[in-house]
């Protein structure tokens, strides 16, 4: 009757991997429920001119990146350099949305460290990143050509994540958009 | 000391510097829905108890939503489509965690299981003992 002290060895060690992968989680990362599901819609001024509204709308059709910053958020800072060398690259439109910032300082900011924005929303009263569950800046969200959400990173971003996570869903959304067509 | 504590302690239950509604019945709802939304910048507390931005935004969306005549379902699934389960802190049951609620249950039944037949195979085992002289006998 070997199985008798088998059984609970096992059990415990699988217990013991689970307990010991669960050390290694980010408990500050959660999984966001809008990956697979359609974009949040929004309308929104342009921070540079608010007479000339955003809309999520007009991007539908190609893959396109939302970064949520502000300049009260220090990753953001630390991720410019990337977003500005992802921007050189023209891989695809990169919106931002300025969480409940000041107008006139996050100006200031992309006149001073340089611009990676196709356009930016202006979201002062952080409504719409609500809608797209944003709770800690930078975020950076990959929507799809049908605009279907493909990937959320939290924290800053970097070239190892855009080269892994991003540009490989870029491509696959473009091929899978091109054939379609 | 301890009544002066409780007293004071039992009117801190809201964070703002004022009654979000003049209704009590709806000030409390108010109040009650915040206490089960869990502040995601600031984990380990609700959104009732941060002063955090964010959480401050999700209580004017809950206010708003009250004001709006939504109920207290309606709210949490506003929550939940954005933020996910993890944004409720009284967790529901769901596909994914159904395993992490039959776990007690699921349990119980095994040590029963197990129980039953450990106590089974003594009892067997003293009949063994109690026959054996008696066997020896006939």
């Amino acid at each position: 009757m070997k199985l008798k002290f088998v059984v609970p060895l096992l059990l415990f060690v699988a217990l013991g991997i689970f307990l010991f992968v669960g050390l290694f989680r980010d408990p500050r990362y959660v999984p966001s429920p809008l990956i697979g599901k359609p974009a949040p819609e929004f309308t929104l001024p342009s921070l540079q001119d608010a007479n000339y509204p955003v809309s999520s709308k007009e991007l539908l059709g190609q893959p396109w990146v939302l970064n949520v910053w502000g300049t009260w958020c220090g990753g953001c800072r630390e991720e410019h350099d990337t977003l500005l060398a992802i921007a050189a690259s023209r891989a695809v439109p990169i919106v931002g949305l300025n969480w409940k910032d000041d107008n006139a300082l996050a100006q200031r900011w992309l006149a001073q460290l340089g611009n990676p924005y196709n356009v930016v929303a202006e979201d002062r009263e952080g409504r719409t990143a609500i809608d797209w569950g944003v709770y800690g800046a930078p975020e950076t969200f990959l929507i799809g050509p049908d605009g279907i959400v493909l990937y959320k990173h939290i924290a800053p971003m970097t070239m190892e994540v855009w080269n892994k996570e991003f540009l490989p869903r870029i491509e696959a959304a473009r091929a899978a958009a091109g054939s379609r067509s | 000391m301890l009544a002066l504590a409780l007293v004071v302690g039992g009117q801190a239950l809201a964070i703002d510097t004022e009654a979000a509604f003049d209704d009590p019945v709806l000030q409390h709802r108010y109040e009650a829905i915040n206490r089960e939304l869990r502040c995601l910048v600031c984990q380990n507390q609700t959104i009732a108890d941060s002063n955090a931005t964010l959480a401050q935004d999700l209580r004017r969306e809950v206010r708003e939503m009250i004001a709006a005549g939504k109920t207290d379902d309606e709210i949490r699934d506003f929550m939940i489509e954005r933020y996910g389960d993890f944004v409720l802190y009284r967790p529901r049951m769901t596909a994914q965690n159904l395993l992490l609620w039959g776990a007690p249950v699921l349990l119980l039944l095994i040590a029963g299981v197990v129980l039953f037949r450990v106590i089974r195979r003594r009892g067997q085992e003293t009949d063994i003992e109690t026959e054996g002289p008696e066997a020896g006998r006939s």
